[in-house]
């Protein structure tokens, strides 16, 4: 944590620090990201990249206020202020971009493969190669829509982790979803299964903040930069969601 | 709020959803709730503390606890049903108790020399609540009846948060599409809620005018 930092009066930092906390939105029911216990302190890998900037800010993770952000909420939170930022596997995309600015990406989510552990079909990321294999996924979900373009041994289910018992039972090879929905069942199944390396869709997760802060934005983009170069997102990821998806190579920040 | 027009297929689809739980659930409360209603009123004390212990219950239990009694619960004891289905029993047993008292309220409604009169003549008791009681008591219900029933209407709303992709689910993936439109999109979906709800009051008054039993 920075003790003291200092910026130029008037600016989002200054106005942060000199509060000594930050309200930060976040998932509260993403396993690994952003999940939340009985006492409403989440943890997870966007937890931690929230710790990162605060910490920047001269703010201790406990005077971080945590503030549950689900898709219908997460605009108009940032609109009027109720949070500063929003870090909650929030998609970068033009549409967004209209009402709300973005920091980061600080990782690259995708669309990938769950497969028993050891991987006996020899799946990978690059769904061309599946062959006869047979996947499961969510009835009319864009996941769904993504897959059909490359095979139609499909099987489809009401929900992601109703495509559990079907590998279990060989009736399905794997589950396609993006892979961090992927290591949250992952990491629910105690090693039972694995996520493939690699995705193919690109969903760039970005910080959200208040539209034109530009220097609050440039200031994130910076930590984010500082914090891949000096091993701190490593630590982050490795603490969080290392177990169950392979450390990528951090996204470099796009400074729009 | 044109993401709402630019999806119309998919807003029809979750307005219809929930048109459907709306309907489903109306009828199997109906079933349910005149059974109770009847067990309540009827000669033999033992039927009616099972009505009584059945609409205390059920009454008082959240709505959120129904379904998940109904959805999560059953599945892990291998009573699992589809949870579109899951989603149409939770609302019937939710609403039931209060279809139940609703009608109950009525046939208190009916003077008792009613009854008498009917048992003078030599009704039996199904005879009685069926030709007597239950024909001036229906028309007594009406408010009290759709009342329960718009509440039904806000009450598939609970449904979203157990797989059942109404109109609130709906919402959410339109807000998740559309990061720009999110107020929007909310009060489209609050709207078409009005356009179930306020049909509904306007036939109950209509319902109500043609029917009311002048004393």
């Amino acid at each position: 944590m920075v003790e003291n930092p200092e910026f130029a009066e008037g600016t989002t930092m200054a106005e942060l620090a000199a509060a000594g906390s930050i309200t930060v939105g976040t998932k509260f029911d993403q396993p690994l990201f952003g999940l939340a216990g009985p006492d409403g302190t989440p943890e997870g890998f966007d937890v931690e990249i929230a710790k990162i900037i605060a910490a920047e800010l001269g703010i201790a993770p406990e005077n971080i206020n945590w503030k549950e952000t689900v898709s219908q909420n997460r605009e108009p939170f940032i609109q009027d202020g109720q949070v500063d930022i929003v870090v909650a596997t929030y998609t970068i995309n033009d549409e967004r971009k209209e009402v709300i600015d973005f920091a980061g990406p600080y990782y690259v989510a995708g669309q990938s493969f769950l497969v028993p552990t050891g991987n006996p079909k020899g799946i990978t990321s690059d769904p061309s190669t599946l062959g006869d294999a047979t996947v499961c996924t969510v009835t009319g979900s864009t996941s769904e829509d993504n897959i059909r373009e490359y095979t139609d041994n499909i099987i489809t289910v009401d929900k992601y982790s109703d495509c559990i018992e079907p590998i279990r039972s060989g009736q399905a090879d794997a589950l396609t979803t993006d892979n961090v929905i992927l290591a949250g069942l992952a990491d629910q199944n105690d090693g039972e299964f694995e996520v493939v390396d690699g995705t193919f869709t690109e969903e760039p997760y970005g910080i959200g903040l208040a539209k034109g802060d530009d220097e609050f934005r440039t200031f994130i983009n910076d930590t984010l930069e500082a914090a891949e170069a000096d091993g701190r997102w490593e630590t982050a990821w490795t603490s969080t969601v290392g177990d169950n998806l392979a450390l990528p190579e951090p996204p470099a920040v796009d400074r729009y | 709020m044109t993401a709402i027009f630019e999806n119309f297929d998919l807003v029809l689809q979750g307005f219809l959803m929930t048109l459907r739980l709306l309907a489903v659930g109306a009828i199997g409360a109906a079933v349910i709730g005149i059974v109770i209603a009847f067990l309540r009123i009827s000669p033999v004390p033992a039927m009616r503390n099972i009505a009584t212990v059945y609409t205390e219950l059920v009454r008082n239990t959240p709505l959120t606890l129904v379904f998940f009694l109904i959805i999560v619960v059953l599945p892990v004891l291998d009573f699992g049903v589809d949870s579109t289905i899951g989603a149409y029993i939770a609302l019937s047993v939710y609403t039931s108790p209060f279809i139940a008292e609703a009608l109950r309220s009525g046939i208190n409604g009916v003077p008792l020399g009613q009854a008498e009169a009917a048992r003078s003549l030599g009704f039996n008791f199904g005879q009685t609540v069926s030709l007597i009681i239950m024909p001036q008591a229906m028309r007594m219900v009406v408010p009290p009846l759709i009342n329960v029933i718009i509440a039904l209407a806000k009450n598939t709303s609970v449904a979203s948060g157990f797989l059942v992709v109404e109109m609130v689910a709906i919402s959410k993936t339109l807000a998740n599409r559309h990061g720009d439109q999110v107020i929007g999109i909310l009060f489209g979906i609050a709207l078409l809620y009005l356009v179930i709800t306020i049909p509904l009051g306007l036939i109950a008054s209509y319902v109500e005018r043609k029917v009311a039993v002048l004393r």
